[in-house]
């Protein structure tokens, strides 16, 4: 019997001939193994090239550390007859935490140089395979003490042809238990207070009613009065099943003395071996058993919950090494110390960037914090703060305090070390990546968009704490064939029909610029959730995240005041709206100016010179009649064109003049529990902004539509018409409901004189050529940036760590930078 | 878009010869930008004028020119070339007139040669100014009006457009070779991709006229035209989906040198320039060689004309330090178009050297700049170039004996300096750490100068800001600054560049 962990490495050795390769390919997945003869002949077409044969393990390292680093078990298929050989890849095996086996497989040797001989592309003698056989037969002495985890040694071909193959698990892997769980801070031998936080939690001895399990994040013991009654406690419910516990670095120091090793006597371990020297002897040595059999991690609930005393970063998830345990025990250290004397952490959490929420202890704090999905739960109680526990999967803290100030400690607690969960990482968004939303298919950003968002976001975006949100481009519906229209309401309508809806919503496009505000009830409130500490209250971007002007805090000043009523309504103390801006030319006036306004003046300016130097030449008989009427007919465009832009500016001084039109609630909550409320029905949203009555809220006029029923899309195509007969912008068509799968958001229909805006005066005399255009990106990259942002939503409402945030809203503004027609 | 051009010579007729258009027909040219129409609203013997009318469809020009159309305001279907003169109404004139411009006429071969009074009207860009500096060296007398952007909102003020007209007496075919090479110029645009042999067209149009005109070396710029990288475009799309124009998106490397100047580019205007100087009389014009607009270039007083530019003393103030402190090891954060990086280069003492920007095309420029692609491999192997955001913790940071901020903390927002703070110096760490930024006391000391130096700069600081900012870091992550002054020194006001030296520990 071979067993083996899940996750090794695990070293064919054996002579060439011994039948390593059949043995693999017998108990082996083919992409588990790596041969050398394998990685000869990629690097020099010839398996047998023996002059290949440095670059081959070269490639052969090469391929094993790439899998090993991915956490893949991997097998080398190679003589490995000499000690270098299995040294080099027991050294590969350790710097990827991986532990190693070694099969031996040891034949006969003239069984080996038959097979050899039967073999016409093995073109050596019998002499390679004595000098092997003299390497194996020195190696076998002294091959336990190479460092492998275990040595398998199959004698002869019957051991070898009935061997069977079996894997142990980690021992770290607890991924079958799935709570719940209480997992509990450094108790430090604060046994009253223990009692207390079971007692709150609902413990009823060993057991909780509810079944749950406890979790202990080790630092059980040292500093406190009652380490062995901690310890009486914690073995009795793991006894029973009912709690697991990992190791801390003063239960490490405690057993190691308990052995007898020297250790220095500080930091509280006296306390300890007093209190046990008191003790039963029967139960010390059952503590000392205990203790010394404390792994130093744990990896539970299908891999979405890590324990480790000091926390864990998340390449050492599952992996058994020394400096595993070590990270696990002692945290990540920077080999410095502080004024304090104590070591100097590294600040692994703010570069965490694992799936896995890890729950840690060990650096003493005064109010746990979450960072990264990290937390941690020390919160001194042996110094006088409190023990805390955490309900997992819920998350919710448990806390009670110290009874008194048990051990003096010599830094104060959670001080010196300033810290930004909010720091966000080059890795976060930089590459080519793929974003999963829970919306849609994971969403594939190239990296040459991710660099051009990249500019944008580092120069011209507000704080990426504000920044949790970025609306979707909107596509127009398909293209009308009516008569003067390239868009018409017709189309929106089928369009969802025939996807299933039977409700839309019509809503009035303001024609503004598109505005997302964030906003606190209270400047506490916003650094709670926002970790935003300037004592703002809120921001207000644009759909590219900028800043709409230099200062905008009178504006959210006065936003806040306007939506005062949803704090109680909503339940909530902090709020993510969508909105436009009006007027347009308060943020686009450079834009209306230069591009807008200029060409009008330059038709009205150049066509009616044309116009009277054509009368002119009519006048004295000159056939130029038709170009004429054309030239007239452009004039009269360039009016109407005209008067489209100019609907949408007035002068605005400082903030008066400035409105906003909120249309969606995108997420509120308390605190770090929110809701992604953009899921709502639109016509939550729209009553419950139209209760807002404010000078500088204009309200977003509205009509639903029943689809099966005719009258009642007449009278939305009615409505719609009459908004743009006069340059109106026209309306926005959505499904009353969220409907998941590929239909569209939303539809924007957009009025015929509007279009000119878009399309140029003149684009009424070239409808046929503008009706073959191409909706498909336009369309594919809207339902894309949709998931994406309410994916951003989701994050931001289950209180995920601001990078997670970040991801997703950096897509869309990547996504942004595609070429696809700007008109659409 | 309209061109008329009048003459008054009798018999005023006679145009019609010369252009090889009757004065009693309307005639049609079919244009691969649209249809040009050929007419004379007045024919008689004391006055004739013929009317150049284009026809634009802005759309089919969109559709026709696709992705690659050079000039980004075409692909925009609001647009103003179908109303004023631009390339397109000078291909336009160049194919409807071959014969004229040619300065052939078979019925009347004296014609040609002969000067007349020409009166020319149009409506075009480029404002009065260029245009009387254009056209005036040729002889014309110009009366620009400028249009109003809309009368509706007067507060706008004027356009970028004029009602030009030009008069002169000069014999037709000149008058129409200025024409085909000035309309694109006064425009600063093109329609189409400026090829190599633009050079050539450019020469031949201008024989005679463009070799001793003042303004030769804008005219060859501008007629050259510019050129766009996709990455650019990227960015102009993001403008617009902001309601905002290119212009306010613009990266921030244009204070050395204009950002859409490629090596391409300069390689062409560089030809234009050798080939326009061939005569010995040429004397130096200042807009020939005009590289910069920044306000350093106005620096000083106006008779200390040499002065050498306070970028250049910049980069010695810092190259200095940097040899002083020992460093071998530098990066350069915010590179630009790679200047340090390229002085760090040229010493051998700079055994590892790092350029990181924050914009893909300050990226491309610099690795141009530097031929990065004919490097040697020794050199190449000291080298490192990438992008990366100083609000980004970013390992590639970190490793380097020093890093250089210089003129990078202006352009970052007062609310994201926290998080370079600790980008730069609580991740990256390195030993030693080089800040140069304006000092905006100094300002009053540029006469041109009106806010801040540089558009994209999000403030400047006083000696006392920047002093306080620098032992507020040195506080928070451990290091000690020394502040010197870098450039000219105003015993009141200070330097016009203050630099912070700081090292860790």
């Amino acid at each position: 019997m071979v067993s083996v962990p899940e996750l090794s490495l695990v070293v064919l050795v054996g002579v060439s001939g011994s039948g390593k390769s059949t043995f693999a390919a017998k108990h082996f997945k083919r992409t588990q193994i790596i041969s050398s003869d394998f990685c000869r002949g990629l690097v020099s077409d010839d398996e047998n090239d023996q002059s290949s044969t440095p670059a081959a393990f070269d490639l052969l390292h090469h391929i094993v550390g790439v899998r090993l680093s991915r956490g893949l078990f991997t097998v080398v298929d190679a003589t490995n007859v000499q000690y270098q050989a299995r040294k080099s890849l027991i050294e590969l095996a350790r710097q990827h935490d991986v532990l190693a086996d070694a099969v031996v497989l040891d034949v006969p040797e003239e069984v080996a140089i038959a097979r050899n001989e039967s073999r016409p592309d093995r073109d050596f003698g019998a002499g390679v395979v004595i000098r092997q056989r003299k390497d194996l037969r020195r190696s076998l002495g002294k091959i336990n003490r190479d460092g492998f985890r275990k040595v398998h040694v199959l004698r002869g071909l019957d051991e070898i042809e009935n061997a069977q193959v079996t894997y142990e698990k980690a021992w770290s892997d607890l991924r079958h238990l799935h709570g719940p769980f209480d997992i509990i801070g450094d108790v430090h031998g604060c046994r009253a207070e223990l009692e207390s936080l079971l007692a709150e939690l609902g413990w009823q001895g060993t057991h909780h009613p509810e079944g749950r399990t406890a979790v202990f994040v080790g630092d059980l013991v040292d500093r406190g009065p009652d380490t062995p009654g901690v310890l009486r406690i914690v073995m009795d419910m793991v006894e029973a099943g009912t709690a697991i516990c990992v190791a801390g670095n003063h239960e490490q120091k405690l057993v190691r003395a308990m052995n007898g090793r020297k250790v220095r006597v500080a930091h509280g371990l006296q306390e300890s071996l007093d209190q046990l020297a008191a003790s039963d002897p029967e139960f010390v040595e059952r503590a000392r058993t205990f203790m010394d059999g404390l792994l130093s991690h744990y990896v539970l609930d299908d891999g979405k919950l890590v324990v480790a005393h000091a926390g864990l970063k998340e390449a050492y998830h599952m992996r058994a090494s020394g400096r595993v345990r070590a990270f696990a025990l002692y945290g990540d250290t920077t080999g410095e110390t502080d004024e304090y004397g104590l070591p100097v952490r590294y600040p692994w959490a703010e570069e965490y960037r694992g799936r896995a929420m890890v729950v840690y202890g060990h650096t003493p704090t005064v109010k746990p914090e979450w960072v990264n999905n990290t937390i941690c739960l020390d919160t001194g109680v042996v110094f006088g703060g409190e023990l805390t526990a955490m309900r997992y999967p819920s998350r919710e803290l448990v806390s009670v305090p110290a009874e008194q100030v048990w051990y003096a400690s010599v830094k104060p607690l959670g001080g010196g070390h300033t810290r930004d969960p909010g720091q966000l990482d080059i890795n976060d968004v930089q590459g080519t990546r793929y974003v999963e939303t829970r919306f849609g298919p994971r969403v594939k950003v190239f990296d040459t968009n991710a660099a051009a968002a990249l500019e944008v976001m580092s120069r011209f975006a507000v704080d990426p704490r504000w920044l949790v949100y970025l609306p979707p481009t909107m596509a127009p519906p398909e293209t009308s064939k009516l008569d003067g229209y390239l868009e018409h309401p017709a189309q929106a309508f089928e369009e969802f029909a025939a996807a299933g809806v039977t409700e839309v919503v019509c809503e009035e496009k303001h024609m503004g610029s598109r505005a997302v505000a964030v906003l606190a009830r209270t400047p506490e409130a916003a650094a709670a959730r926002f970790g935003v500490t300037d004592g703002s209250a809120g921001e207000i971007f644009t759909r590219t995240g900028r800043r709409f002007f230099d200062d905008t805090a009178p504006l959210v000043e006065r936003l806040r005041a306007a939506v005062a009523p949803l704090w109680d309504e909503l339940g909530a103390d902090w709020v993510v709206l969508d909105c436009e801006l009006l007027p347009w030319s308060a943020k686009a006036g450079e834009l209306i100016k230069s591009q807008y306004a200029s060409v009008g003046a330059a038709a009205r300016t150049a066509l009616p010179m044309a116009t009277s130097v054509l009368e002119t030449a009519a006048g004295r008989g000159l056939d130029v009649s038709g170009l004429l009427d054309r030239t007239r007919r452009r004039e009269d465009n360039a009016a109407r064109f005209r008067e489209a832009y100019a609907r949408y500016c007035w002068p605005v001084d400082g903030l008066e003049g400035v409105r906003l039109a909120p249309f969606q609630i995108l997420a509120c909550g308390d605190g770090q529990s929110g809701r992604n409320t953009a899921l709502e029905p639109h016509a939550w949203h729209l009553s419950a902004l139209g209760r807002l009555d404010s000078e500088l809220i204009t309200p977003t006029r509205h009509v639903f539509v029943s689809l099966d029923s005719d009258d009642s899309r007449a009278t939305a195509t009615a409505w719609w018409e009459s908004l743009t007969a006069a340059g109106g912008e026209g309306m926005v068509v959505k499904p009353a409901v969220y409907t998941p799968g590929r239909v569209q958001p939303g539809v924007k229909v957009r009025g015929r004189e509007y279009l000119r805006i878009i399309y140029g005066p003149d684009y009424t005399e070239t409808l046929e050529v503008l009706r073959r255009r191409f909706l498909g990106k336009k369309r594919s990259l809207a339902l894309r940036e949709h998931a994406l942002g309410l994916e951003a939503l989701s994050r931001l409402a289950d209180g995920e760590a601001m990078w997670r945030v970040h991801e997703p809203v950096f897509a869309v503004l990547a996504m942004e930078t595609e070429p696809v027609d700007p008109r659409l | 878009m309209l061109l008329t051009i009048s003459t008054t010579a009798e018999p005023a007729t006679d145009l019609g010869f010369l252009l090889h258009k009757h004065p009693d027909r309307v005639q049609e040219f079919r244009q691969s930008t649209g249809t040009a129409t050929v007419f004379y609203p007045e024919a008689n013997e004391r006055r004739c004028t013929v009317a150049l009318l284009l026809e634009v469809d802005p759309v089919a020009l969109v559709r026709s020119t696709g992705k690659s159309s050079p000039d980004f305001s075409l692909s925009q279907y609001v647009n103003d070339r179908p109303y004023a003169a631009s390339s397109l109404m000078a291909v336009a004139l160049a194919d409807v007139f071959r014969t004229a411009r040619a300065g052939r006429c078979k019925a009347r071969p004296e014609l040609p040669g002969t000067p007349l009074p020409l009166e020319v009207a149009l409506v075009c860009r480029g404002g009065a100014d260029l245009a009387r500096g254009v056209f005036e060296p040729l002889g014309w007398a110009v009366e620009a009006r400028a249009v109003p952007l809309d009368e509706g909102f007067p507060e706008w003020g004027d356009s970028r457009y004029v009602r030009l007209t030009l008069r002169g007496t000069l014999r037709l075919a000149d008058a129409l070779n200025q024409l085909y090479v000035l309309l694109p110029v006064l425009d600063d645009a093109k329609h189409y991709w400026v090829a190599p042999d633009e050079v050539d067209k450019l020469l031949r149009a201008g024989e005679g006229w463009l070799r001793e005109h003042p303004l030769r070396g804008v005219i060859a710029r501008r007629y050259l035209g510019r050129r766009w990288t996709l990455a650019r475009s990227a960015l102009a799309r993001l403008a617009e989906l902001g309601d905002e124009t290119e212009e306010q998106l613009e990266p921030a490397v244009s204070e050395e040198a204009a950002p859409d100047e490629t090596a391409a580019d300069e390689a062409v205007a560089a030809e234009t320039e050798e080939a326009l100087a061939e005569t010995p009389e040429t004397h130096e014009t200042p807009e020939a060689h005009e590289t910069t607009e920044t306000p350093e270039s106005h620096a000083g007083e106006p008779e200390r004309v040499k002065q050498r530019p306070l970028n250049v003393l910049r980069r010695e103030a810092v190259l200095a330090t940097l040899e002083e402190l020992g460093a071998t090891s530098v990066i350069d954060l915010g590179c630009g178009q790679g200047e340090l990086v390229g002085a760090l280069l040229a010493r051998p003492r700079f055994t590892r050297v790092a350029g990181a920007d924050v914009s893909p095309l300050a990226l491309t420029i610099a690795a141009r700049k530097l031929r990065l692609e004919r490097m040697s491999d020794s050199k190449r192997a000291r080298l490192t170039l990438f992008q990366g955001a100083l609000t980004y913790t970013d390992k590639r940071f970190a490793g380097y004996d020093a890093a250089v901020l210089m003129e990078v903390v202006e352009h970052v927002d007062p609310p994201r300096l926290a998080a370079l703070e600790r980008v730069v110096f609580g991740a990256a760490k390195p030993q030693h750490v080089l800040v140069t930024t304006p000092n905006v006391e100094y300002n009053v000391r540029y006469e041109f100068l009106d806010g801040l130096r540089h558009r994209d700069h999000r403030f400047e600081w006083t000696r006392a800001e920047f002093a306080a900012w620098c032992a507020s870091v040195c506080e928070r992550f451990g290091y000690t600054v020394g502040i010197r002054p870098v450039g000219e020194e105003d015993p009141e006001l200070g330097p016009s560049t203050q630099m912070g030296v700081f090292t860790r520990g």
